[in-house]
């Protein structure tokens, strides 16, 4: 089961967890199932339908270019960080 | 000197030195700039900007301006649709759209010096100008916040009435701090408690700009049809696009950017600041305009990098292992929401493996100009303050500084301290060529005069680089040259370093592929030329698009030899049969028979690009201080830095030291001089003081080749790593040289000689440190 790193903004909605697993076969199923489980996180990670702009879904050490559609393996270790813009 | 992590395949174009492609246009001055740009029936335009850094509009009154003859339009922000609060984005900038049009043009209030009021297209520039004295405003100063202690103080004057901060608790109104954040990881108490050396110290930032030579500037035209072309400098014409549609509630494909060469823009021309102002005189006069900024506008109005405090605490044990970090990250994002802080929260600890670390990172708003991406945005001023504790660590162990930093370094597989792992990365190799590096291992040398005294200072820097989108189109010719339009902006030589990778797969010389930088309407969408991508990411779909045309020239080539393609191959520029010797056909023979083949031959390659593959920039200073007038000279400088695979050499080595010039000069003499009003008292290349070449040594680099395993040819970017790392490694040297350790920027003539008289200069922390110069054994 996909393990996500839950960012510290977050916490207050997992009881202070840090990490979760949480089953998907998808980014969105993910988001989806942890939003079931912690109501609230959906809103904070994705907007109408899609990632947050400015919120990066790191995934295996790599942001998704694939947004919510980012299939996901049984080990996969998610983050959902702050979008890094370059100069 | 090149250091290559293992021998690799062999090429005939990458890893050569070909005269840039652009080199003729620009070095006869052919190459057309934004300024350059006339048309028949061409106004000018000119802004008028707030004296105010903080007030109130009680009235805007324009009405003698647009009765002044030659005077076409006149626009207010009333003049822009007044959009939603929306994040959006940008490609490399996330902005939120109430805000950006906001500060295109105010509404009510102003919240920096020179916000723009209104704007007026004329027949000339003076005319123009002229008619800005015809506009009466009448202002309400309001108190100003100019720092993030004074923004952050309980009661502060708000920047934003309407801002809705994102705090670790919540939404919050009614504040200056626009976001906090934070990334922890183990238990950094129980790591200060193990540690036998623990430094903590606070350090603070000016604001500082990219300093590019060309101002920005747009010129738009509306054809009949409602179709608006914009000319414009920018890093990114597709984003330029976006967000004048964006803007002026129109579709995309309405508008068309033609990107012009680009004088510099180091990440500061990827905002937008004139062109809907363009576009809105435009159509309202009837006729093109255009805009040009002053260098005080520049100064005032475009997007610098932030100021800012950040503490830092680091602890190790006495066998040198770092126990635990800490990090507080506050950063002046200038008079609206989205400094770099995130950024330099998740670099500030990169370089090392952290069993325990805490990251806290604050966006403030203050009244100053919306800060800008700059090179590696927020990790200079984040690896000045973790360099230097870092350095005091080592210092205080009695460890060499490269020693200790290989000792902690981060390695493949290692977490970083906002979470994720480490994918391949070559840290520990630069870090290893640092030491083996000419400069390290020579003596400093004495000093030229008795009252001059001489260190030396290393630090490390990590840029994350981008991936992103980009498209390349390829055309072959008759004549076996190739022609290439690519979407990328060309920064550094960008169009030989994709050029050449093209090159590289059709096996023909970088010279025969003839590169030109697209507008919106001819090539497919391309992100900007920022985030150290282009070279990665375009050259990358200048890859594919050669693969694809190397797949068709095998169908004509097979056409031409009546044989199935499949019995045919190609290596080195040319198409063999695999079954019968005398077929062979180079690259240009096949092309003069394109016509018999089947006529045009063309392909494309489009990219969405991740896997960018970090980068880390190690840098060795040395110093000589005038200990009479608190002058620094820079005596001998090196970049050592993880390069991927150099592309073209002599441009991945102008970018290593171009980006160590500039933090030089972000070091010792560059800064924003404000008053307490907000004004800025040196917008002015003569009283901003960038290094020129007379400030400089020849930066000596050393190319570490670690291949990004995401890249055909290996290729990282490189454009911004080298700035991250020189502030620290000055402030190093200076500790080196003097025994005081430097805690503020710049670390100008006067702010040395308080230091050198008596310490107690504001960021001359001396009190821990004044010992005396550290020197180092083996000198």
């Amino acid at each position: 089961m996909p393990t996500v790193f839950v960012p510290v903004p977050l916490r207050r909605l997992t009881g202070g967890e840090h990490r979760v697993t949480v089953p998907g076969a998808t980014l969105r199923e993910l988001v989806a199932n942890l939003d079931a489980r912690y109501p609230g996180f959906a809103a904070h990670v994705t907007e109408d339908g899609r990632l947050r702009p400015g919120m990066a879904a790191i995934v295996n050490g790599e942001a998704t270019v694939d947004g919510l559609r980012t299939p996901l393996t049984e080990d996969a270790e998610v983050h959902f960080l702050p979008a890094v813009s370059g100069g | 000197m090149t250091i290559t992590e293992k021998p690799q395949q062999q090429y005939k174009v990458i890893g050569t030195r070909p005269i840039r492609h652009d080199g003729l246009e620009k070095v006869t001055g052919r190459a057309v700039y934004g300024a350059d740009v006339k048309f028949p029936g061409l106004l000018w335009g000119a802004v008028l900007r707030s004296p105010h850094a903080h007030a109130r509009i009680k009235k805007l009154d324009v009405s003698k301006a647009a009765k002044m003859p030659g005077v076409f339009a006149v626009m207010t922000g009333a003049d822009l649709v007044d959009l939603e609060s929306k994040l959006v984005d940008m490609g490399e900038e996330i902005d939120n759209l109430a805000y950006t049009t906001k500060k295109l043009m105010a509404d009510d209030k102003v919240v920096y010096k020179g916000h723009p009021v209104a704007a007026v297209a004329a027949v000339d520039l003076n005319t123009a100008q002229e008619a800005l004295k015809l506009i009466a405003v009448a202002y309400e100063p309001l108190p100003v916040v100019l720092t993030v202690e004074e923004a952050m103080a309980p009661g502060a004057p708000l920047v934003l009435d309407d801002l809705v901060g994102e705090h670790l608790t919540g939404e919050a109104r009614n504040t200056n701090i626009a976001k906090h954040t934070r990334y922890e990881f183990g238990d950094t108490a129980k790591g200060f408690a193990r540690a036998a050396v623990t430094v903590e110290r606070t350090f603070k930032l000016t604001m500082v700009h990219q300093g590019y030579i060309e101002p920005q500037n747009a010129t738009a035209q509306w054809n009949q049809d409602g179709k608006l072309t914009v000319w414009t400098s920018t890093q990114g014409a597709f984003n330029v696009r976006d967000a004048v549609a964006s803007i002026l509630k129109m579709p995309e494909s309405n508008i068309r950017v033609i990107p012009l060469e680009i004088g510099g823009g180091f990440g500061g021309k990827i905002p937008i600041y004139l062109e809907p102002v363009a576009a809105v005189l435009a159509r309202k006069a009837g006729r093109p305009v255009k805009l040009v900024m002053d260098r005080k506008s520049v100064f005032e109005a475009t997007g610098p990098t932030p100021g800012g405090t950040i503490r830092v605490k680091v602890g190790a044990d006495s066998a040198g292992n770092i126990t635990a970090a800490e990090a507080d990250l506050r950063y002046e994002a200038g008079a609206y929401p989205g400094s770099p802080v995130g950024a330099g929260a998740q670099c500030i600890f990169a370089p090392y493996r952290l069993p325990n670390s805490r990251i806290d990172a604050y966006d403030v708003v203050v009244n100053k100009p919306k800060t800008a991406a700059y090179r590696a945005p927020g990790a200079t001023q984040a690896a000045f303050a973790m360099e230097s504790v870092v350095d005091e660590v080592a210092e205080r162990l009695g460890i060499d500084p490269l020693e200790f930093r290989l000792r902690n370094a981060s390695r493949e597989g290692d977490r970083r301290a906002d979470g994720p792992i480490f994918p391949r990365i070559g840290n520990v190799q630069v870090l290893q060529a640092a030491k083996r590096s000419a400069q390290w291992n020579a003596p400093l040398g004495a000093p030229s005069a008795p009252h001059k005294k001489r260190g030396r200072g290393v630090a490390n820097g990590f840029w994350f680089n981008g991936g992103m989108k980009s498209s390349c189109n390829l055309a072959v010719n008759k004549d076996g040259t190739v022609a290439m339009v690519e979407g990328s902006v060309d920064i550094g030589g960008t169009r030989a370093s994709i050029a050449m990778q093209a090159a590289e797969v059709l096996g023909i010389p970088a010279e025969d592929v003839h590169p030109t930088v697209g507008d919106t309407d001819t090539v497919g969408q391309t992100d900007v030329t920022g985030g150290s991508r282009t070279t990665f990411a375009t050259g990358y779909a200048a890859y594919l698009a050669a693969t694809n045309v190397v797949k068709q020239m095998m169908g004509r080539a097979a056409k031409l030899w009546e044989i199935d393609e499949s019995g045919i191959e190609f290596k080195d520029g040319t198409f063999f049969s695999k079954s019968d010797p005398e077929l062979r056909l180079t690259f240009k023979q096949v092309a003069e028979k394109l016509d018999e083949t089947g006529g045009p031959l063309s392909a494309t390659g489009t990219v969405n690009m991740r896997g960018a593959g970090g980068a880390f920039s190690t840098q060795i200073a040395d110093v000589e201080v005038d200990t009479e007038t608190g002058k620094v000279d820079v005596l001998r400088w090196t970049v050592v830095q993880d390069v991927g695979k150099a592309i073209h050499p002599a441009y991945v080595e102008g970018q290593m030291q171009g980006g160590a010039a500039q933090g030089i000069g972000w070091a010792l003499n560059e800064e924003y001089f404000w008053d307490d009003k907000g004004n800025m008292h040196n917008s002015s290349f003569l009283d901003y003081r960038m290094p020129t070449a007379l400030d400089l040594p020849k930066i000596e680099t050393v190319l570490v080749e670690v291949p990004n395993p995401n890249h055909p040819y290996g290729v990282r970017g490189v454009g911004e790593a080298p700035i991250v790392a020189p502030v620290a490694a000055i402030a190093n040297a200076l500790r080196d040289a003097l025994g005081t350790r430097f805690t503020e920027t710049p670390m100008k003539p006067s702010r040395v000689l308080a230091a050198i008289k008596g310490g107690t200069l504001d960021g001359a922390a001396t009190a821990a440190s004044s010992n005396g110069a550290s020197r180092r054994g083996r000198r």
